[in-house]
């Protein structure tokens, strides 16, 4: 396996489709219909659309916690059967254990791959310290903010040390400030670990701002892809926003997502 | 501008936060208590003692009962029942619970057996239980067990049918086993439904351990009570009842301070705390 194919991930013409039962009859629904993507190592990509568009069960069948109906999943070149190291899954809700302190939360993941003793903690608090909370590190989640939590949940993903980072929705609970913050202060930690990041969002400045590349979904196929023009590293975000470029990339991104809406 | 400061410096004092001046709970409940035994005191009297009974006439059975050693020997032979029951319902009841609420497949081949047996009516079977085990200490350790084994089951089972899809979720995308996934995540997010029918088993234990000294009649508080009763001694048969009732109020306490213990999280995330 060699260096630059670790973070690699690709959808090869994915299907999935569930089975419901809505008032006795048996429907069956089509959540994604050959899905095809590739992402490289250390890209960034944001997943969009409308909710029910497919785009968090991509995310979920990426991360081995659904299985595709058909077509291939892989990561760093490896199928994906279930679960795996290789890949770190940020909750929509934090979706911390609430019987243990912020730093437990970051441990928890490290112990069930395996390490033990005094390296433990320090890693641990090496993580927490990345996201800005060593000094919360001994608070259990009731007495963190919503930003708070979801960074401890940042920092349990990352600590594991996996290749790709898969974001469902992280920001999508909290104040505009705070995800603002935390928008900026997720591309700083890219910059710094290189991680392959694939990024759920329904909202579309994040997807801009974020992204090197923005694929919209719709009913379940990818609708279109974008690549967006903007440098890296992106710096002041709140800058960015004022700039032409930002302005261009989110008006093609918000016509796509509207011609989808004009068409249901 | 110096008015405006002499009116808003006064005000400041009084939006500090204060020192709340309530009465402490343990004061009300002590008021509340006395208030009772004092009703009972003045209105028992009246009664004809083999109908009712009133505090100082139990007190004097009591150190009666105490001083003849009768008491003492009478609470150990029953709480070496009760420690023995209770116990076994809480080792084998929690682990019970938290694998029914786990399989689907034991879910259906035991939990009707759980939720039926929940609803047997045990008094009609304890002397069946006494042909089997004899009238000794088995017997009322059974049924002590009996009584408080299925609400800690169902308990648990209905706390871990609660636990959200979520946190398992966590446990999953850490590539985590079955078993680390029950006793790391579903049995510390099941403890606050695993200590509510711990709870409920504690008076329903208590209850269980005196009926079964009623069928057995030898030994323990339950006898005490039943003889005094046929010998129409009232007030020395209120001398158990009372220790009983102490004793499963305390019990309850225990089992509370252990909660606080073990899941202090909880406490925090309910509205009341508890001071």
């Amino acid at each position: 396996m060699n260096e630059a194919s670790t973070g690699q991930v690709s959808m090869n013409d994915v299907s999935k489709t569930f089975t419901l039962k809505v008032d006795g009859q048996i429907q069956i629904v089509q959540a994604l219909k050959s899905v095809n993507f590739d992402v490289k190592q250390a890209e960034i990509v944001t997943l969009i659309g409308p909710s029910g568009c497919g785009k968090t069960t991509a995310l979920r069948i990426l991360m081995g916690l659904e299985t595709a109906s058909r077509g291939r999943v892989s990561v760093g070149g490896k199928q994906v059967h279930g679960c795996g190291y290789d890949r770190g899954l940020v909750f929509q809700h934090a979706e911390l254990l609430p019987w243990l302190t912020a730093a437990q939360n970051v441990m928890f993941g490290l112990e069930m791959k395996g390490m033990r003793g005094a390296e433990l903690r320090d890693t641990a608090l090496r993580y927490l310290d990345l996201v800005g909370l060593k000094d919360a590190a001994n608070r259990r989640p009731y007495q963190l903010s919503g930003g708070m939590k979801q960074r401890v949940g940042i920092a349990r993903a990352l600590a594991i040390d996996p290749e790709v980072l898969l974001m469902d929705e992280p920001f999508g609970a909290l104040d505009a400030q705070t995800r603002e913050t935390l928008q900026g202060e997720l591309l700083e930690i890219q910059a710094r670990t290189k991680k392959t990041i694939i990024f759920v969002t329904h909202d579309l400045d994040e997807a801009v701002l974020l992204a090197d590349r923005i694929i919209v979904m719709r009913a379940g196929s990818i609708q279109e892809t974008f690549q967006v023009p903007l440098p890296r590293p992106r710096g002041n975000l709140g800058a960015l926003r004022g700039t032409a470029e930002f302005a261009e990339a989110r008006y093609q991104v918000w016509k796509a997502l509207h011609s989808a809406e004009a068409v249901h | 501008m110096s008015k405006i400061e002499t009116i808003s410096a006064p005000q400041a004092v009084e939006d500090a936060p204060k020192l709340k001046r309530e009465i402490p709970k343990w004061v009300i409940t002590t008021m509340s208590v006395s208030l009772v035994i004092l009703a009972w005191e003045i209105f028992g009297r009246d009664v004809n003692p083999v109908f009712g009974s009133y505090p100082s006439a139990i007190a004097v059975a009591f150190w009666k009962l105490v001083v003849s050693g009768q008491l003492l020997a009478a609470l150990t032979q029953s709480l070496k029942a009760f420690v023995v029951g209770y116990g076994l319902s809480v080792l084998i009841g929690v682990p019970l619970g938290l694998l029914i609420g786990r399989s689907r497949f034991l879910e259906a081949a035991i939990g009707i057996f759980i939720t039926g047996a929940y609803a047997m009516p045990l008094v009609a079977l304890v002397p069946l239980l006494v042909l089997w085990m004899g009238l000794g200490f088995a017997v009322k350790a059974c049924v002590v067990f009996l009584m408080a084994v299925f609400p800690i089951v169902i308990n648990t089972w209905l706390g871990v049918r609660a636990v959200p899809k979520t946190l398992i979720e966590v446990g999953k995308s850490f590539v985590a086993s079955d078993f680390t996934i029950l006793r790391r995540i579903v049995l510390p997010a099941t403890i606050p439904y695993i200590m509510a029918g711990i709870k409920l088993a504690v008076g329903r234990g208590v209850v269980a351990m005196v009926i079964a000294e009623f069928f057995t009649a030898i030994s323990g508080l339950g006898a005490i009570i039943i003889n005094a009763a046929n010998a129409f001694d009232t007030a020395r048969m209120f001398v158990p009842v009372i220790v009983l009732m102490v004793l499963a109020t305390m019990l309850n306490a225990f089992v509370g301070w252990i909660e606080r213990k073990v899941a202090p999280w909880q406490v925090e995330l309910s509205g009341r705390d508890e001071g």
